[in-house]
């Protein structure tokens, strides 16, 4: 067998003119209304107010873009098995441990070295919604959408169950920067569920192969979804807000392989 | 989920490279772990380092590829026969048809360390030979194995902490099972950097002595380095004794990021899933590798798991008094040596362990016995409690 099916039925977003999924739809749907302004990232109203404190702007980001995909209330957070991927994780706290590292006494704080490993938001999430199923934290670099798009398809299929996917970024603060330069925060998240339901807005039919990444028309999006890694989602979101039908995209994975995807077969 | 076979595998650690090294110091009980004279460091603790990491070259054209975490990676290819077994996969399958699944928790980020010592004085710019996708993204080292083999498959990093490289046999089982691949090479590496050491010792962590699992003077981990890889595959390609990977259980302890739930509520529940994959009870369990980091609430959290599932009946042990705490490579090292278990018959006593603690209700082994072990459990848990429990039968 060589594709799967799966059907998405939520979607959450938190980025640069894009607030959330909800408003996003119509910017997406026509692309010529998209204005970038720096995201506003909401603190997590689930987050006890001693781990609130401590969390940095990829915890808040992930919390904030999956928070935005249960908004229906059609799924309960505590029920659903999870999967977080993201090509930096925390690039603030990051900086702040290697600047410490590098000084001479070399004192780290504890929490930042808490916060450093790469399934924080996973954790943090955990916390704050008392969700105790599986939960995977992914890296694919600039293919970390894709990445942790098809672990969530399979872990879906494979479990039977619907899977709660968010994929973020986050900038690093200078020197990193001028190394991997990530211009925004940006935090993308599905539910992606073995089976159609009421609450489905689209199947899609997911393979693995080669071909040329899908754009958007609009070049500040074209931008975004360039610069971002958790943007080379764009072209999907585009067809879930227009609810195309019969719809043929390649998102990146690799640069010898992609993900080919038919959206509304 | 399917069962999936373990085709071949290998690992690098503190004991030495390849399966014959490290099988041989778990038979002679021995420890791999020194006190800490790693890099610039000055804490006073034991490592688990890898003996001539850094003299590892890598091949010319994996260059870019240039990082301790990737030098320990190309050391653990090389054992067991590991790259023709992957050469024999992808002749059978194809190099689209392999996909890669790798644990670690730090990647390279020693490069990066370093290069911070290093930045331009004036505009504070990293030195112009960093490369920071290959060395210092987490996807690093699935990037360099994906890279190494010429592959065209599937590939990503699972980064949960110390349960990483348990993981991975999740994430690479159900691609097997939906179709997309026939084979995975699995596993993980982590190597030594001063971001674990200095951090650990920040949250009081680091044990001043050999570390001391299940002890009742425990005082924390040993930090230490290591590399292993699987192939997995859905059928049976070599007619040798081969292990079975029959359950994968995973859960969050949604607790606290960086103690366990008090009562090992989390553990638990990854082991009875793993169980119930399997269908089969506890009593078919002939022995635990435990995750047994010997920290004070770790040991504590995982002994209450075990006792309230098994009773005192299971033999259990950790082998992290042998090899350190290889954080996100430990899930591939112990089910290596769980594997190594079976092949040779005999379950390893743990060392370093003085007086156990009498507190944990386990029938904890100090000793090597002989016994022809079919199942067993091996138990990974990381930070932001994560939990995974791999059941692996000798067939």
């Amino acid at each position: 067998m060589n594709d799967i099916t799966v059907y998405i039925d939520a979607v959450g977003l938190c980025g640069p003119g894009l607030v959330n999924w909800k408003s996003a739809q119509e910017t997406l749907k026509t692309e010529d209304s998209f204005v970038f302004s720096s995201p506003i990232i909401p603190p997590s109203e689930y987050l006890p107010a001693a781990e609130r404190r401590r969390v940095g702007t990829a915890v808040k980001l992930a919390l904030a873009t999956a928070t935005d995909a249960l908004t229906s209330g059609t799924y309960k957070a505590a029920d659903l098995l999870s999967v977080f991927s993201s090509s930096g994780g925390d690039g603030d706290n990051c900086h702040s441990i290697c600047e410490a590292l590098a000084s001479q006494d070399r004192l780290i704080s504890p929490t930042k070295f808490t916060n450093s490993v790469h399934n924080a938001p996973s954790g943090y999430w955990g916390i704050a919604l008392h969700a105790k199923p599986a939960s995977t934290s992914l890296c694919a670099f600039d293919g970390s959408f894709s990445a942790g798009f098809l672990e969530a398809c399979t872990l879906a299929l494979a479990a039977k169950q619907p899977v709660l996917f968010v994929a973020y970024d986050t900038p690093y603060p200078e020197p990193l920067r001028s190394v991997r330069p990530i211009d925004a925060s940006f935090g993308v998240s599905m539910v992606i569920s073995p089976q159609a339901s009421m609450t489905t807005l689209s199947n899609v039919r997911v393979k693995l192969g080669k071909g040329m990444p899908s754009t958007m028309k609009n070049s500040a999006l074209e931008r975004l979804r360039r610069d971002i890694p958790a943007a080379r989602s764009l072209p999907l979101l585009r067809s879930l807000a227009c609810a195309h039908q019969n719809t043929s995209l390649i998102l990146e994975l690799f640069e010898n392989q992609q993900l080919l995807l038919e959206v509304g077969v | 989920m399917q069962p999936v076979y373990v085709s071949n595998y290998t690992l690098a650690s503190c004991l030495g490279l390849g399966r014959e090294a490290n099988w041989n110091a778990l038979a002679q009980q021995r420890t791999g772990l020194k006190p800490c004279a790693f890099e610039s460091v000055n804490l006073p603790t034991y490592v688990g380092q890898v003996w001539g990491v850094e003299n590892e070259t890598l091949p010319q054209r994996l260059n870019d590829y240039f990082c301790r975490n990737n030098q320990l990676a190309h050391l653990a290819l090389q054992q067991d026969g590991f790259i023709p077994s992957v050469v024999h996969a992808i002749n059978a399958y194809g190099r689209h048809r392999v996909g890669v699944f790798l644990g670690t928790s730090t990647s390279g980020i020693l490069s990066t360390e370093v290069a911070y010592r290093n930045r331009d004085s004036i505009s504070g710019a990293l030195p112009s030979d960093f490369k920071y996708a290959q060395t210092h993204n987490t996807f690093s080292v699935s990037g360099f194995v994906r890279d190494f083999f010429e592959l065209e498959g599937p590939a990503v990093t699972v980064s949960s902490a110390c349960s990483s490289s348990a993981k991975v046999f999740g994430n690479a089982a159900r691609m097997l099972e939906c179709g997309l691949i026939d084979a995975a090479i699995v596993g993980g590496v982590d190597s030594l950097c001063l971001t674990t050491l200095y951090g650990f010792n920040s949250l009081e962590l680091l044990s001043p002595e050999l570390c001391q699992p299940f002890g009742a003077n425990r005082k924390g981990i040993s930090v230490a380095e290591a590399a292993g890889f699987a192939l997995l595959t859905r059928e049976k390609l070599s007619t040798d004794h081969t292990v079975k990977v029959i359950g994968i259980g995973e859960s969050s302890d949604a607790h606290h990021m960086s103690t366990p739930h008090p009562e090992g509520a989390g553990a638990l529940s990854a082991m009875q899933q793993a169980l119930g994959m399997a269908k089969l009870e506890p009593q078919h369990v002939d022995y635990v590798n435990l995750h047994g980091t010997a920290t004070r609430s770790n040991d504590a959290a995982e002994g209450l798991a075990i006792a309230s599932l098994f009773g005192t009946s299971v033999p259990c042990s950790s082998t992290k008094g042998h090899t350190g705490h290889a954080l996100g490579a430990a899930g591939i090292v112990e089910a290596a040596l769980s594997m190594l278990s079976m092949k040779n018959g005999i379950t390893p006593g743990g060392v370093n362990t003085e007086v156990l603690d009498s507190d944990l209700h386990v029938n904890y082994q100090l000793t090597n016995l002989s016994r022809e072990p079919k199942i067993i459990l091996s138990n990974s848990f990381g930070f932001g409690g994560s939990n995974c429990s791999l059941l692996l039968e000798r067939t």
